[in-house]
């Protein structure tokens, strides 16, 4: 068990070095800082100077080197904007974020997961069709046109919700809404298929064989195994907790990491377009981690096949 | 004779596949004694496990079923589903084909014998470990201890057909229905489960159903013999009866398909063509495309079930002569 602990804390390490080396190669091929920050027609001197204040003239593996080196004392530079540290910027973001996205999460486990089973439980019926249908129009609408059309209703037509900005706990509920919306739907779809292959296990028919009341044959028996692939895509939308919401941010103007993302590659702050994919990857990483030990505690055959690994 | 444990009466399925229906079993009529043992035979298909999965309610709902199967007097057709959860493990017990699908994959054995023991004789907790283990102990399981707080994965395919045996014990039913047990298993681990099948009812007296598409397996752990084609019973018999006087052109097909271990070496004989279309509909013998005697008649008017000898019933037109296979005729050489 501890190698298998172990093996994965290096896989995710290694994880996020290569995110980190891939966005630092990329964003210092995308264009020149220098030119985009002081403007095309800023005297040649005040650009050299900018130049060396970043170390933007040292060759580009000693610049690497030098990032790689600070990130691990948890430096990942200053701003090139307003000269802050970049990772205290991104932070100070984040509980933001986290106050749509965690509420949209509970929306989408809450509604998604019980629509689901109960697509599963009346297969084919009227009430599974029309569960499927809405799930379709909820995860095929783009979240920018789902977003301009509940503002349209709720803050232009009836005025009872606000349209953007972030002054009261009011302005969350459309973005809440907005981003719950989609992920519930896959939640659903996601499930009933889950409940489905489980309903259509031996098992379950020998279960009803020796007795067990239909109701328990569903709670005990069908539910355990179903949650098992459900919890992969409950860790993807964990992992997307902080980065999934950059549309519906920009849109509501949502003073979170995705509104700082967008601002930040428009201003071509290299440093802090880097610490927001540091964090990004980061919580990416533990939400599989989450994910693999989710695993281990509900299904007893991955937990037999990791003991075996060590 | 005792009145028999199981009654079934013109028992139907029939299945709806979109606009078509197709019956997948068609039984007139069919009884079970208590403490008897019967095989029920046929190809894949032939509807011998659709029956039993029919009798207790167990078929999805584009399955319905008509007619009659009643135990001790009781009606299971059309039961309510309360009454149907409390016979079923009670009453009639049930084992399948592939124990290890069949077992929880998340639960420990255990657990999921446990739970049959708390829905059938209201054992908690420590009792019901009690009741558990020697239960594992009676189906023959070693170490039986440390059984419980294993996982099916983590058991041999036999081990877990033996816990599928101990789970069907814990309600002390009165028939066992054995739907193919031994057909994923090893040879050598068949065996051992057959015989476990008779030491049990041995000891307990239960009745058993054992459904196989092997007539050796059949031969060697029943009384008496009923053979399915296409849905229907074609041939029902004591098991010697059967092997030694088929009647019916289909079980003799059968037992002429079997290589003989004793005498000079034959060519054996396939049957030829194959199992009709479920969905063909034809009032007349529903083997009469594939039988060497068939007649014009056969496949016009349903065969009358003819009684033969005692508890020896066969649906052919035909009177086919004891001893004599049609299958031997010349125009079946052809």
């Amino acid at each position: 068990m501890l190698t298998f602990a172990v093996s994965r804390l290096l896989r995710a390490g290694l994880t996020i070095l290569f995110v980190m080396t891939f966005a630092f190669v990329v964003l210092r091929l995308s264009g020149d800082p220098a030119l985009l920050i002081m403007s095309v027609d800023a005297p040649p001197e005040a650009i050299a100077a900018f130049r060396k204040a970043w170390g933007l003239e040292r060759p580009l593996w000693e610049q690497y080197l030098a990032y790689v080196g600070h990130a691990t004392t948890g430096d990942f530079g200053k701003s090139m904007r307003d000269g802050r540290p970049a990772i205290e910027l991104v932070m100070e973001r984040v509980p933001a974020t986290l106050a749509i996205t965690l509420p949209a999460l509970a929306l989408k486990i809450g509604i998604g997961i019980p629509a689901g089973i109960y697509a599963a439980l009346h297969r084919n019926t009227f009430a599974d069709r029309l569960t499927m249908a809405v799930s379709v129009a909820g995860f095929t609408m783009p979240s920018f046109v789902l977003a301009l059309v509940l503002v349209l209703i709720f803050a232009v037509t009836l005025g009872w919700l606000p349209a953007s900005g972030a002054d009261s706990p009011i302005h969350a509920i459309l973005p809440i809404v907005t981003l719950g919306t989609a992920g519930a739907a896959i939640m659903a779809r996601f499930t009933r298929s889950a409940m489905l292959e489980v309903l259509g296990q031996p098992y379950i028919r020998a279960a009803s064989a020796k007795g067990v009341t239909w109701p328990r044959v569903v709670a005990r028996h069908a539910l355990p195994n179903a949650a098992i692939p459900t919890v992969t895509i409950i860790g993807f939308m964990i992992g997307s907790l902080v980065a999934g919401a950059v549309v519906v941010e920009t849109v509501f103007a949502w003073p979170g990491v995705g509104r700082l993302l967008v601002s930040a590659v428009a201003n071509r702050d290299l440093s802090v377009v880097q610490a927001i994919l540091m964090v990004i990857a980061a919580w990416m990483v533990s939400a599989n981690l989450a994910v693999d030990l989710a695993y281990g505690w509900l299904d007893p055959r991955v937990r037999g096949a990791s003991a075996g690994g060590h | 004779m005792a009145a028999p444990l199981l009654v079934l009466r013109n028992l139907t399925v029939d299945f709806h596949n979109g606009e078509r229906l197709s019956r997948a079993v068609d039984i007139a009529e069919f009884e079970i004694g208590a403490g008897e043992a019967v095989g029920v035979v046929g190809e894949s298909g032939s509807g011998k496990s659709v029956t039993w999965l029919a009798a207790l309610g167990l078929l999805p709902t584009r399955a319905s079923v008509g007619g009659s199967v009643r135990i001790d007097g009781q009606e299971l057709v059309g039961a309510p589903a309360a009454t149907l959860e409390r016979l079923r493990g009670k009453r009639i017990a049930m084992i399948f084909q592939d124990p290890s699908s069949c077992l929880n994959p998340v639960h420990r054995i255990g657990w999921q014998l446990s739970e049959a023991l708390g829905l059938h004789r209201g054992l908690e907790s420590a009792a019901a470990q009690a009741e558990a283990l020697r239960l594992l102990d009676q189906v023959g399981i070693a170490d039986a201890r440390r059984r419980l707080s294993d996982y099916p994965h983590q058991l041999s395919g036999g081990l877990n057909q033996r816990v599928m045996i101990a789970m069907a014990l814990a309600g002390q039913p009165d028939l066992l229905v054995a739907d193919e047990p031994t057909t994923a298993l090893d040879a050598t681990i068949q065996a051992q489960i057959l015989v476990l099948l008779r030491t049990i009812r041995r000891d307990t007296g239960m009745a058993l159903v054992l459904i196989s598409h092997d007539l050796g397996v059949v031969a060697e752990n029943v009384d008496r013999v009923a053979v399915m084609y296409a849905g229907r019973l074609v041939e029902e018999a004591m098991g010697a009866d059967l092997f030694g006087a088929a009647r019916h052109p289909y079980t003799q097909g059968l037992l002429a398909a079997l290589p003989a271990l004793t005498g000079p070496r034959q060519r054996l004989t396939a049957i030829p063509g194959t199992v009709p279309d479920p969905w063909s509909v034809s009032s007349g013998c529903r083997f009469a495309p594939r039988c060497p005697v068939a007649e014009p008649r056969c496949a016009q008017q349903p065969p009358p079930s003819r009684r033969i000898g005692l508890l020896h019933r066969a649906a052919c037109h035909l009177a086919v002569e004891a001893g004599r296979s049609v299958w031997a005729m010349p125009q079946a050489a052809e």
